[in-house]
C-alpha cells in the first residue's frame, strides 16, 4: 500500500477539490442559473433597462444617466443644450456620463477644488435657467457617488422648465405638466427621495416636438 | 412627507424586517451547524475531497484546515487573475498586474473586498463570477465556521474537538448563502440589477454622443456581495453603480442583506448554547451601536459642515439622488458596521464627523452586527474581556457561560484585541512617515488626507474593504502593505479565537451560582457596550483626534 500523504499536504489537497467543486457551484452554475431565470423572467431589466425613443432606437438606459450637451469638435469640451434638462455634473470619465469609468470625484466637504467649482457652477446655472442662485439645488452642482446618476430632484427639473420651453417653442404649462408626470415620489411613500429621471423626461419632450 | 420623517420609517422597516428574520434565519443556522444528518450531495461532497464527515478536528487542526483552505484559495484567485487574457469572456481585457491580482486575491479571501482596481475595466466576467464571486461565498462562510467553533467551545465539556471545518464550511455554503443568494438575485433582477453575460455595448445617446453600456452577470454577484458582507463591487462605483442598485427599495434591501445574517447569528448563539436571553444581550449591545451610529451619520450629513457643502446647501457630494441623505447614511452606518465595505455614497466626500463615524465604525472592530461569523467572535471576545474586568472588581474568579476565564483564556482575549489596532496604527504610522516626501496617493490635503490613509489602514485591517476613495492605492508598496494588513487583519484574530475555542472546550462546566455574573442582565449589556467604547475607542482616540476631529472641530 502507498505511503499516506503527510497531512499538511493532505489538507492543502482537500481544499483545493473542495474550492474546484464550490468554483463550479456557487462560481458556474449558480450565475448561469439566475442569468437563465432573469433573461426569461425579466429580460428587459437584466438587460440594463435599455430606452427607445419615439423612432424606437435604442437611445440608453433609463437607469444611467446621459449628458444633454453640444460637444465641442476637439471633442475637449462641452456646453449644455438648453433644449434638454439637465443632468447632474459628473466625474466619470473626462466629459462625464462614462459608464466605463464610474466614480465620484470623492472630494472632501472641505475642500478647495469643490469650493471653487460649486461657486461657478451656481452662478453658471442661475445665469443659463434665468434664476436666482438661491434656487440653485445641491444636486445641481455636486457630483453623485456614481457619476451615472439618471435622476435630479425636483426642484432642479422645476428651474430648468421655462429654459426649456423657451428653446423648444413650447408652453411652460406643457412642459411644467410632463415633468410633473416624470416626477417618481418616494417608494412606498418613504423609500429614497423623490426625483425626475432625466433621460425618460427629454425623451418625452422630444416626442412633444 | 419629510425627508427626515421617510428616513425613519426606512429605518424602522429595516429594524423590522431583521427583528422577524431573527428567528427563523438563527435557528436555521443552528440546526444546519449541529444537526449530524448529513444530505446527500453533501456526503457527495466529502466522499470527493476525501473527508470523513462525522470524523471531529481538534483546534489546530480546524486551525490548519481553515488556513490551508485559504492559503490555496489566494493562490488560486492570483493565478485565475494572471491568467485571464486566456479564458473565456475576458472582455479583452489583459492579464490583472502581478501586484494588484496579489492585492485582490488577499482582498477577496479575507472577506475584505478592498478594491484596488475598477471592475468595470480590469475583471472579464468569468473572473468576476468564477473567481471573485466565490471567494464572497467562502470567505463569509469560514467566518460563520469560525464563531461555530468558538460557541462549541463554550458548550462542550472535557472535549479536545470543535467539530469539522470542512462539513461547516460545505453546509454553510450550500443550506445557508446557496439558496438565500438564488432568491434574492431575482428579486434584485426584478429591481433592476443586470445580469447577463454580454460586453459593453455603445449606442448613441439622445444628443448624439455615445456612450457604452456594460453587461455582467451583477445580480448573481450582487447579492453574495451583500450578504457575505463582502462588500466587492462589480463596477468601480459599488452600489453607488444604478445597474449594482437601481432604486431606493433595492437599497434596502441590500442594507438588509448585508446585515440580517450578522444579526441572526446571536439567535444562532443563544440556541446553541441553550439560553436565548444570551443571544438577546449580545444582539442588544450590538443593534444600540448600529441604531447610534446611522443616527449620528444621518444627523452630520444633514448638517452639511464643511465650506464647500455649505456652497451647495446640503452634503449631496458622492451621493445618489434616489437615495437621498437618509438613504446614504443608513447604508454607510451599516456597512462600516459590518465588515461589508460596500458604498452606496462616497465616503470620502462625507462631513468630516460623518466620515468620521465611519472610520470610527471599522475601529470597533466591526461588532455591531459585523462581518458573518467575524462579528459575532468579536464581540463574544469583548465579552469575555467584560466578565474579566467585571470579575476583577468584586474579586473572583469569572466565568462565562459555564466557563472559567483563567490566564489562557485572557492571553487569547488580549492578543485578539490588540492586532487588529496594532496593524492599523502601525500601518498608519509607517505610510504617514514613508510618504511624507511624496503625497502618499493622498487626494486630499492636511486632515482629510491623514484620514485617507487611516481610513485605508483601518478598512483593510478589520477586512471591511471601503475607502476614502480619493486616496490611490495602485502603487507597488500600497498594493503590498494592504494586502498584509488584510491578510493579519483576517487570520491572526482567527488563530486565537480558535486557540480560545480550544481552551474552552477542554474545560468542565462551572455550576452557576449566586456570585456568578449575569451575563444576560441589562447591567451587562450597559458594562459590555462600556468596554466596547473604552477599549477600543480609546485605543485610536488618538489617531481620529488627528484626522476627522481635527477637521471636523475646525
Amino acid at each position: 500500500m502507498a505511503k499516506p500523504l503527510p497531512t499538511p499536504v493532505r489538507n492543502h489537497l482537500t481544499g483545493l477539490r473542495l474550492l474546484l467543486l464550490f468554483t463550479v457551484l456557487c462560481g458556474l452554475a449558480y450565475p448561469l442559473v439566475v442569468t437563465g431565470i432573469s433573461q426569461v423572467a425579466f429580460s428587459q431589466q437584466a438587460n440594463g433597462s435599455l430606452v427607445k425613443d419615439a423612432h424606437g432606437t435604442v437611445v440608453g438606459s433609463s437607469l444611467i444617466g446621459q449628458n444633454f450637451t453640444i460637444v465641442a469638435k476637439d471633442g475637449k469640451s462641452q456646453t449644455p443644450d438648453p433644449k434638454f434638462f439637465q443632468s447632474r455634473p459628473s466625474a466619470a470619465g473626462s466629459l462625464g456620463y462614462d459608464p466605463t469609468a464610474s466614480a465620484g470625484t470623492n472630494l472632501g466637504t472641505n475642500s478647495q477644488v469643490l469650493v471653487t467649482n460649486y461657486t461657478q457652477l451656481k452662478s453658471d446655472i442661475a445665469k443659463f435657467n434665468g434664476v436666482a442662485e438661491s434656487a440653485v439645488p445641491a444636486d445641481a452642482i455636486t457630483s453623485s457617488g456614481s457619476g451615472l446618476d439618471p435622476d435630479i430632484s425636483p426642484a432642479y427639473a422645476e428651474i430648468q422648465v421655462k429654459r426649456v420651453a423657451q428653446a423648444r417653442g413650447l408652453s411652460v404649462d406643457k412642459v411644467e405638466a410632463l415633468v410633473k408626470q416624470h416626477t417618481q415620489d418616494r417608494t412606498l411613500g418613504f423609500l429614497g427621495e423623490p426625483r425626475v429621471n432625466v433621460l425618460e423626461l427629454n425623451i418625452a419632450l422630444t416626442e412633444l416636438g | 412627507m419629510n425627508a427626515t420623517l421617510a428616513g425613519l420609517l426606512q429605518a424602522l422597516a429595516l429594524v423590522a424586517a431583521l427583528a422577524l428574520s431573527y428567528r427563523p434565519l438563527g435557528d436555521y443556522m443552528a440546526h444546519v451547524l449541529s444537526t449530524r444528518k448529513h444530505w446527500r450531495a453533501e456526503r457527495g461532497i466529502y466522499k470527493l475531497i476525501g473527508v470523513d464527515g462525522d470524523a471531529e478536528q481538534t483546534w489546530p487542526a480546524y486551525l490548519r484546515s481553515v488556513l490551508a483552505f485559504s492559503f490555496i484559495s489566494v493562490l488560486f484567485l492570483y493565478a485565475f487573475q494572471r491568467l485571464q487574457e486566456h479564458l473565456w469572456l475576458s472582455l479583452g481585457f489583459p492579464a490583472v498586474t502581478p501586484a494588484t491580482a496579489w492585492n485582490t486575491a488577499a482582498s477577496f479571501v479575507t472577506n475584505t473586498n478592498w478594491q484596488s482596481y475598477s471592475g468595470e475595466s480590469t475583471m472579464g466576467h468569468l473572473v468576476q463570477m468564477a473567481g471573485l464571486a466565490v471567494q464572497n461565498f467562502l470567505s463569509a462562510a469560514v467566518g460563520i465556521a469560525v464563531v461555530t467553533a468558538l460557541i462549541r467551545g463554550f458548550i462542550r465539556h472535557k472535549s479536545d474537538t470543535l467539530g469539522n471545518f470542512w462539513v461547516d464550511l460545505t453546509r454553510i455554503t450550500l443550506r445557508v448563502l446557496l439558496p438565500i443568494s438564488i432568491v434574492f438575485a431575482i428579486v434584485l433582477v426584478a429591481g433592476g440589477v443586470v445580469e447577463n453575460l454580454h460586453a459593453a455595448h455603445v449606442i448613441n445617446t439622445l444628443s448624439g454622443a455615445q456612450q457604452s453600456i456594460p453587461g455582467g452577470p451583477v445580480a448573481s454577484q450582487e447579492v453574495i456581495k451583500e450578504l457575505g458582507t463582502n462588500g466587492g463591487g462589480f463596477y468601480n462605483a459599488n452600489s453607488a453603480h444604478p445597474f449594482e442598485n437601481p432604486n431606493p427599495f433595492t437599497n434596502w434591501l441590500e442594507i438588509y442583506l448585508l446585515l440580517v445574517i450578522s444579526f441572526a447569528l446571536c439567535r444562532t448563539f443563544g440556541t446553541m448554547v441553550k439560553s436565548q436571553k444570551q443571544g438577546y444581550a449580545i444582539v442588544s449591545v450590538m443593534g444600540l451601536y448600529w441604531a447610534a451610529s446611522a443616527a449620528l451619520i444621518t444627523f452630520f450629513e444633514h448638517q452639511h459642515s464643511g465650506a464647500a457643502a455649505k456652497i451647495a446647501g446640503a452634503a449631496m457630494e458622492g451621493k445618489e439622488v434616489r437615495f437621498g441623505i437618509p438613504g446614504s447614511s443608513l447604508f454607510a452606518a451599516s456597512t462600516t458596521l459590518t465588515s461589508t465595505g460596500a458604498v452606496n455614497s462616497m465616503h470620502d466626500s462625507y462631513t468630516p464627523l460623518g466620515g468620521g463615524v465611519t472610520i470610527l465604525n471599522m475601529m470597533f472592530g466591526e461588532i455591531a452586527p459585523g462581518g458573518t461569523g467575524s462579528g459575532l467572535y468579536g464581540i463574544l471576545v469583548l465579552a469575555i474581556v467584560t466578565v474579566f474586568v467585571a470579575g476583577l472588581m468584586v474579586g473572583r474568579t469569572p466565568e462565562y457561560l459555564g466557563k472559567k476565564l483563567g490566564a489562557r483564556e485572557m492571553k487569547f482575549a488580549s492578543l485578539y484585541i490588540l492586532t487588529t489596532p496594532a496593524i492599523v496604527l502601525c500601518g498608519t504610522g509607517l505610510a504617514m512617515s514613508l510618504s511624507a516626501g511624496h503625497g502618499g496617493g493622498m487626494l486630499n490635503t492636511g486632515p482629510h488626507g491623514f484620514s485617507e490613509v487611516l481610513y485605508a489602514f483601518t478598512s483593510a485591517a478589520n477586512n471591511n474593504g471601503s475607502a476614502f476613495g480619493g486616496i490611490t492605492v495602485t502603487s507597488n508598496h500600497w498594493q503590498e502593505a494592504l494586502g498584509l494588513a488584510m491578510l493579519f487583519g483576517r487570520f491572526l484574530p482567527m488563530v486565537f479565537v480558535l486557540a480560545l475555542a480550544g481552551s474552552l472546550a477542554k474545560q468542565q462546566q462551572t455550576p452557576e451560582s449566586t456570585g456568578t455574573l449575569k451575563t444576560h442582565s441589562p447591567l451587562f449589556v450597559g458594562m459590555l457596550s462600556g468596554v466596547v467604547l473604552i477599549v477600543v475607542g480609546l485605543t485610536y482616540f488618538p489617531a481620529l483626534a488627528l484626522g476627522p476631529l481635527a477637521e471636523g472641530l475646525h
